[in-house]
């Protein structure tokens, strides 16, 4: 099955890349853009069952694929 | 002193941190990621660059290194560790540092000399820097931003964790010196043993006056004295 993950800023740490991102849609006349974070995506492929497969990942966010300290993620298997 | 220099595939201060230390009149050998002791060394540098090329996150993967094991085992022997630039990212990546490097506010990568103001002295780090005395030393990073969650700085505060900070030629710590944007200008800190340091700026690129600052040199003589007193402490 696929692990599609997304991890992304806090809220409390700086994110200049999403201010960034937005100046710049903001300057090619998109309206109403009020906030912008930039972050990451993964596709991880993993066999096994369910319940396991959700516990493996979750740690492998947790540990490797974000720092908690900064980040946070969410993940969906299927 | 003998310091072991850490090299990850992707480190480039690697020969700096060596050359820093020898120019000061110690031994320094490079000891590669794949090892698992840091052998006979009396101390530890993981140096600037790039480990790993930053993959996922700076320091992220250089974290479960085989030589990153021995080196949080000389940290809880109470072996002194400097982690330099990539390095201070790999210490707080290994939370054997609290906080995190995040990308500069400015967006940019920044390379240029800055002014640190040293805040705590007791530490192997910063013993040997008169009192007053700003170093002058260079920078060269995109992700140096040091971040702590609120309770986290409370805490770094609390204990007299903050090493250095980043001021203009008058020693204050002013927003306009502060080149990344980190939290109360935050340079560099060190763990609640005071045994362990990182910070951004690159003392061992400053450490002869013909590259235009011998700066640097006083946090490396730091180390080189506090390991000779406790030799002689304890050989007392």
């Amino acid at each position: 099955m696929k692990a599609k993950i997304t991890i992304t800023p806090k809220k409390a740490v700086l994110d200049p890349q999403g201010k960034a991102v937005q100046n710049a849609l903001e300057h090619m006349g998109y309206a109403g853009v009020s906030e912008v974070h930039v972050g990451r995506y993964l596709e991880i492929e993993v066999d096994g069952e369910r319940e396991a497969v959700e516990k493996q990942i979750d740690e492998a966010c947790h540990k490797l694929l974000s720092n908690p300290v900064i980040e946070e993620y969410r993940f969906e298997l299927e | 002193m003998k310091v072991a220099v850490i090299q990850f595939p992707g480190s480039n201060s690697d020969q700096d941190a060596v050359n820093g230390v020898r120019v000061i009149g110690h031994q320094a050998n490079l000891l590669w990621h794949k090892e698992e002791s840091v052998g006979n060394a009396d101390a530890v540098i993981v140096p600037g660059g790039f480990s790993y090329g930053d993959y996922l996150r700076c320091g992220a993967i250089a974290r479960f290194s085989p030589v990153m094991q021995a080196v949080k085992k000389f940290a809880a022997e109470g072996g002194p560790i400097l982690g330099i630039c990539n390095g201070f990212q790999v210490l707080c990546e290994a939370a054997l540092l609290p906080g995190a490097l995040v990308r500069n506010r400015s967006l940019q990568f920044r390379s240029e000399h800055v002014y640190l103001k040293t805040i705590a002295r007791d530490t192997p780090f910063t013993g040997g820097v008169d009192e007053g005395r700003l170093l002058r030393v260079p920078i060269a990073h995109g992700e140096g931003c040091y971040f702590a969650d609120e309770e986290a700085l409370a805490e770094i505060k609390a204990n007299n964790q903050i090493l250095w900070q980043y001021v203009d030629q008058d020693g204050n710590a002013r927003d306009d010196a502060n080149p990344n944007g980190s939290l109360e200008n935050i340079a560099g800190i060190c763990n609640k043993e005071r045994n362990v340091a990182g910070l951004m700026p690159h003392p061992e690129r400053a450490c002869e006056e013909i590259i235009g600052s011998a700066d640097g040199r006083a946090i490396l003589e730091s180390m080189a004295n506090w390991l000779e007193s406790k030799n002689q402490a304890s050989a007392a």
